[in-house]
């Protein structure tokens, strides 16, 4: 691969143009504007050619891994094939020519859609409404908990602010909690890995808000005791919050709803096959029980009289956490998506990536150090290689895999252990792609025991070895400055 | 192996205190800053500030992951050690030469419930 780093203002040549505007029609248009605002000098902009400015980005994106160019076992981030054809629909002009703020009569084909995605995400979930607004898991699990403190508030219950999150939590929620004035209070696990009941029960009193779970949660267990808990805080006045970033386990089989949860999210990147971050930007749909409709953010889209759409404002509403209507092309694209797999074929996702998750873990569970070891659903967590070297940690061992063409998992996540390396291998892969992986993650135990210093070094065979990671957080450098 | 210091005293959440005329020194164990990682950052109370026993005092921040310092004695912070703002990385190069705060305590009797180089040995046998 050729390695290249450079930024495009380091390409730039004074006067060089890939493109002339039209002469400027109107006079220089700063009329009004104080003179404080007006610009002195021109903006510094880069200054290329067309080929110059299409290698750049060329080249880079070929220093890029991505899902199209490789496995990508990231754990709990659910890293699934983006399927073409949601690109295809997403880029319709009929979508993408739209503007937010053209009158609701004029984008009614976009209403619909929004509305029947709503219906599709609350028929896989139980839910009984959907506000596709928030843009991403952690603004979805923001709005979840706003909608439940208003929900509290307007009930004239205000001494309810704490929030009840497992240790083994994504971080993401005791921040969101925070984030939205609550309090969190931690709730251990059992050695078995899932929510400890008798941990739980002496938390919950009348102060309590609700509480954040994730199931399967992020060892990759179904929380067995789902029922219990959620009996033990609906009678303790408090709501049940479903994270949703762990769905594709269940997927057409088992619904939150179902399990007794009020308030959800969806991250329609991991389980609905839409980019994620750099690939394109998150959605992620928050949805409530019946009783909750009425404090959705606003804008919603509801029914007119003559059978048309409307924007809509529920009556307790929590407010609104987005401009618009969220990511609006990401909804297209998880539309598409579900409606690519069907009522049949959603049912399969889930199934096979739990399949390809425990055929990985027992491949593997020789060489790498297993904590708990039942049945996994769609992830699960090594703490480590079986035998480790003195010195030889889970960093090495994911840097090395590096150099076997495979993204790394997570790693040092959950903290429950102190080697974690979290293994989703979702269910778009071949076992052929699962058999390579396991076969480079056994050859790596081999090479740790007998060659350590070949995976403290690593990777080898990447554009980047190991940047100096503390160097990076203490002293970044993050604005480019012209060499003069 | 992590490192344990003779003549200090530690806590259940990894932190050492060395006493010295009423003053109780204060860092992180060798053990905290292996499983910690690069250190990357180190919040820090400032002087004349209270703290309290097993109540959180200022944090650790590393590549990995970030945690919280719970002191191990109640009193007055009374110095903190600036070095660690422009170089906490002191705390991976060695953990017990480089303290994070000085404490002037007021319950003495809170020593009583922290443990000696053996018994922490013992504990941290069993932690992993």
């Amino acid at each position: 691969m050729k390695y290249y780093d450079k930024l495009i203002f380091e390409l730039s040549k004074t006067g060089r143009r890939g493109y002339t505007l039209p002469a400027c029609k109107w006079e220089d248009g700063l009329d009004g504007i104080p003179e404080n605002l007006k610009r002195n000098h021109a903006p510094e902009l880069p200054e290329v050619s067309e080929p110059d400015t299409v290698r750049h980005y060329v080249n880079l994106s070929n220093m890029n891994f991505g899902v199209d160019t490789g496995f990508y076992p990231l754990g709990s981030c659910t890293m699934k094939y983006n399927p073409r054809i949601n690109e295809e629909m997403a880029s319709h002009p009929g979508f993408s020519g739209l503007h937010p703020l053209q009158p609701a009569e004029t984008v009614r084909g976009a209403m619909e859609l929004y509305r029947i995605l709503s219906d599709a995400l609350c028929a896989v979930t139980g839910m009984s409404a959907f506000t596709l607004n928030p843009f991403a898991g952690a603004h979805g699990e923001l709005t979840g908990l706003m909608i439940m403190r208003q929900y509290h508030f307007s009930k004239g219950d205000t001494k309810r602010t704490k929030i009840i999150v497992p240790d083994s939590a994504h971080g993401t929620n005791p921040a969101s909690a925070a984030v939205c004035g609550l309090e969190v209070v931690q709730v251990k696990s059992t050695a078995n890995g899932t929510v400890d009941v008798n941990d739980l029960k002496p938390l919950l009193d009348d102060t309590v808000a609700g509480i954040m779970m994730t199931n399967p949660n992020t060892l990759g267990l179904f929380e067995s005791e789902i029922s219990e808990i959620a009996d033990l805080v609906h009678a303790a006045g408090g709501l049940l919050y479903y994270d949703g970033a762990n769905m594709n386990a269940l997927l057409g089989k088992v619904r939150p709803g179902d399990m007794g949860f009020d308030i959800m999210h969806l991250n329609l990147h991991k389980t609905f096959s839409t980019p994620h971050g750099g690939g394109g930007p998150g959605a992620g749909p928050v949805g409530v029980a019946g009783f909750l409709r009425e404090y959705l953010p606003y804008p919603s889209v509801g029914a007119d009289v003559s059978g048309g759409y409307t924007w809509a404002k529920g009556s307790h509403t929590a407010g609104r956490i987005s401009g618009f209507h969220g990511n609006f092309g990401v909804l297209i694209k998880a539309y598409a998506y579900i409606l690519m797999l069907g009522r049949q074929n959603v049912k399969n996702a889930g199934p096979y990536a739990v399949l390809a998750a425990n055929y990985i873990k027992e491949s593997l569970k020789d060489c790498y150090k297993l904590p708990i070891g039942s049945v996994c659903k769609h992830e699960f967590v090594f703490d480590g290689l079986a035998d480790a070297p003195e010195g030889v940690t889970t960093l090495d061992v994911a840097k090395r895999l590096l150099d076997y063409g495979f993204h790394a998992p997570t790693i040092y996540f959950p903290l429950l252990f102190h080697q974690s390396i979290m293994i989703e291998p979702t269910e778009t892969e071949s076992v052929e792609t699962l058999d390579a992986f396991i076969e480079a993650m056994r050859k790596i135990a081999g090479e740790a025991a007998e060659n350590p210093e070949i995976l403290k070094s690593a990777p080898h065979n990447t554009p980047v070895s190991r940047p100096d990671e503390t160097q990076a957080a203490v002293h970044p450098i993050l604005k480019y400055r012209r060499q003069s | 192996m992590s490192k344990i210091a003779d003549g200090l005293l530690y806590s259940e959440s990894h932190e050492w205190v060395k006493m010295e005329n009423g003053i109780a020194t204060v860092g992180i164990t060798d053990f905290a800053q292996k499983s910690m990682g690069n250190i990357v950052y180190v919040d820090m109370p400032e002087p004349d500030d209270e703290v309290s026993q097993n109540e959180e005092f200022g944090a650790v921040e590393s590549v990995k992951a970030a945690s919280d310092l719970y002191s191990p004695v109640s009193g007055v912070v009374t110095e903190v050690n600036e070095a660690l703002d422009d170089e906490p990385g002191l705390l991976n190069k060695d953990a017990y030469a480089n303290w994070i705060i000085k404490v002037k305590i007021s319950e003495p009797a809170e020593l009583e419930t922290l443990m000696d180089a053996a018994a922490y040995t013992d504990f941290l046998a069993k932690e992993a």
